[in-house]
């Protein structure tokens, strides 16, 4: 058993630094990968993001809407703290900048270098936070929902936010309906040692590893009773009440820091980023993977990434075959093809890629029809 | 804000609010039957106003409204039997997972076909004549709207007390397995509930953007949003407590509007929703209901 137990460990690191290594290949050839590159980072946020849904919806049976207006709430939290004192004339112009936005920045600019170099982390953390405690006191009353009525407050809520960020009261302090931009890219870590591209796959690992280890602790055997029958699971001794709020939070404060990720990559944020549709689609990303499959979060992430933005792009340009053109497509067809086969999943394949299963090598083994790892199984 | 402003207002409320009355119908019937939000109850309404653009840009408007009418209905029977009817044995998150899933086929659907740009919503002109009274005017549509969505929730209504489809729908409301064993015939009974949900968002539709000049493929997402919260205010499944939110909700949003509250006026119907929820979560005539274990 031990010696198993190591080969596995062995293999899953020798996994993640061969994808360590095809990253920093990647680093070294930015330039002519461009479109790789910002599909892998896509990818690693929305993954985080799907894997925090997957934690709510899928581990502890709440079904929540709210991803998008958590995720905002972390983007504007940290785009506000990281905009770089001299570029926030440029982009307050309309209002001008909230001086005590102005003086913590410039604050900053004279504090010790190491404390500058942690301090993008550091907004990364406190938009997590802040959504954290919004979730904390939201949840004291919206948990007491019932399912599709827990998923149309958590909608609202997160409308309500988006209407707070966009409205023209708050307008010094989130640039109202002009949105934040100029906001800089992921920062390097461990004094450049592992470069700024890196860094989003960095904190999406750590984050989904403690989620996991979360999800395998008696607190996540917790919520899964929880899911599978709430009567049961009170009459058990579990605090519905206290599992429901952690989990709660603990996906919002994830949903918070990838959103604080989603403003470093896309440099400019605005309150429309943060609509019912980007909620739709992470939700597409987990029913793909597979609701309960934290491993099936993590692939249809970069699967449905990488086949919207990339591989399905073709769909989108004219086509002309043997001098015919074919008229279907043109822009937008891609998304119909795209809305199409999430349809079949949904309808057909209710599992998803990985129903409720998780990735192990002894799987992949048995995928793959490896004979010794039969053999070594019918041993056991 | 002088008594002639604030009553322009109103009148303008309560015709936003008859159609978001019409929509809320079809949302609480659904809700009643299948215990499913139908997420693409506001792009059917988005679509019935696409049908309208094409139909009367080569009909005559009765003949246009007809064809709109009957298109929308169509579409909304089919969407339930390809999404929803195979999932009825499913879980409750499938089948919701699968509503949003239409929902967004739909707006794709609407992009690639009509693309994202606002289209004009044609005018007919006996709908956008102009009425004075005294200081007051308003289109025909304006008073139209409201007088139109009492006269089709009495219809309604006297369907769901009075006639055999209408009991077999109180019935399957009531209790779906029960219901089953007594020999209605469900699938049935479903298809009536949607078409008539379809049919009064189509009419919904009309009037509603005959006020507002465009369409776009997500012009549905809000106000569908904002009729389910309509539902729930007046408690899910009663069809008078739906007509008073859609009508509550339309007139305290344009009074908003016009005391420069506008992006709030989308939130505060998300709040009221919610306060609503933990205060009384049954909706103002919603019966209550107890869980069994």
């Amino acid at each position: 058993m031990m010696k198993k137990l190591k080969r596995t460990t062995v293999y899953s690191l020798l996994a993640a630094l061969l994808f360590l290594a095809f990253l920093y290949w990647l680093d070294a050839n930015r330039l002519s990968q461009g479109m790789l590159i910002s599909i892998l980072q896509k990818g690693a946020i929305l993954a985080l993001v799907a894997t925090s849904m997957n934690l709510l919806n899928g581990f502890t049976g709440l079904f929540s809407l709210g991803q998008a207006g958590f995720m905002s709430i972390g983007a504007y939290t940290t785009a506000i703290l990281i905009i770089p004192a001299r570029s926030l004339d440029g982009v307050y112009y309309m209002n001008g900048v909230h001086p005590a936005i102005m003086h913590l920045r410039l604050l900053m600019a004279q504090s010790p270098p190491f404390l500058q170099t942690i301090y993008p982390f550091i907004a990364l953390l406190l938009g997590g936070a802040l959504a954290a405690v919004i979730a904390l006191l939201v949840g004291l009353a919206v948990l007491r929902l019932k399912s599709d009525y827990l998923a149309i407050a958590t909608l609202g809520l997160s409308e309500i936010v988006r209407a707070i960020f966009s409205s023209p009261q708050f307008d010094q302090i989130t640039n109202g309906s002009y949105g934040l931009n100029k906001i800089p890219n992921f920062p390097p870590m461990l004094f450049g040692l592992i470069p700024s591209l890196i860094t989003p796959f960095i904190i999406t690992g750590v984050s989904i590893a403690f989620i996991v280890l979360l999800i395998n602790s008696s607190y996540g055997r917790a919520f899964k009773a929880i899911r599978e029958d709430e009567i049961a699971a009170e009459a058990m001794g579990i605090s519905l009440y206290k599992h429901k709020e952690m989990s709660f939070v603990i996906s919002s404060f994830f949903s918070a820091v990838a959103g604080g990720m989603l403003a470093m990559y896309m440099r400019s944020i605005e309150a429309k980023t943060f609509s019912i549709t980007l909620t739709y689609d992470i939700l597409l990303i987990v029913v793909i993977g597979g609701i309960g499959s934290v491993t099936g979060s993590v692939v249809g992430a970069f699967l449905v990434t990488a086949a919207k933005e990339w591989w399905l792009r073709f769909f989108d340009q004219p086509l002309t075959l043997f001098g015919v053109d074919i008229p279907l497509f043109r822009t937008g067809f891609r998304m119909v093809i795209f809305s199409i086969l999430l349809m079949i999943v949904v309808l057909i394949y209710r599992r998803g890629l990985f129903g409720t299963n998780e990735f192990s090598w002894a799987g992949l083994a048995k995928r793959l029809g490896l004979k010794r790892a039969n053999k070594k199984e019918a041993a056991q | 804000m002088s008594m002639t402003t604030i009553l322009q207002h109103c009148l303008t409320g309560i015709s936003l609010g008859g159609a978001y009355a019409l929509i809320a119908i079809g949302y609480t019937l659904v809700y009643g039957i299948l215990r499913l939000i139908n997420f693409a109850h506001g792009d059917i309404f988005m679509m019935a106003g696409y049908f309208m653009i094409f139909s009367l840009a080569s009909f005559p408007w009765p003949v246009a409204i007809l064809i709109t009418l009957v298109v929308t209905t169509v579409m909304g029977i089919a969407i339930e039997r390809v999404a929803y009817k195979p999932l009825r044995e499913a879980p409750r998150m499938s089948i919701m997972i699968s509503a949003i899933g239409v929902s967004y086929l739909l707006q794709n659907l609407s992009t690639y076909l009509f693309t994202a740009i606002p289209r004009g919503y044609p005018e007919i002109p006996f709908l956008k004549r102009i009425f004075r009274v005294g200081e007051l005017s308003a289109s025909f549509v304006t008073v139209l709207t409201p007088i139109l969505t009492i006269i089709l929730v009495m219809v309604l209504m006297t369907l769901i007390n009075r006639t055999k489809t209408g009991m077999a729908m109180r019935a399957v409301s009531k209790d779906f397995e029960t219901a089953k064993l007594m020999g209605i015939n469900i699938n049935g009974i479903v298809s009536v509930t949607f078409a008539i949900g379809s049919l009064l968002a189509a009419v919904g539709s009309i009037l509603y953007f005959t006020d507002r000049m465009s369409v776009t493929p997500f012009s549905g997402t809000l106000p569908g949003l904002k009729c389910f919260v309509a539902a729930v205010f007046g408690g899910i499944g009663n069809i008078p407590g739906a007509v008073v939110g859609g009508f509550f909700i339309g007139i305290v949003e344009t009074l908003l509007v016009a005391l420069g509250y506008s992006t709030f006026s989308d939130a505060f119907t998300f709040l009221l929703l919610i306060v609503m929820l933990l205060v009384r979560p049954t909706g103002l005539f919603g019966e209550k209901t107890v869980e069994k274990v």
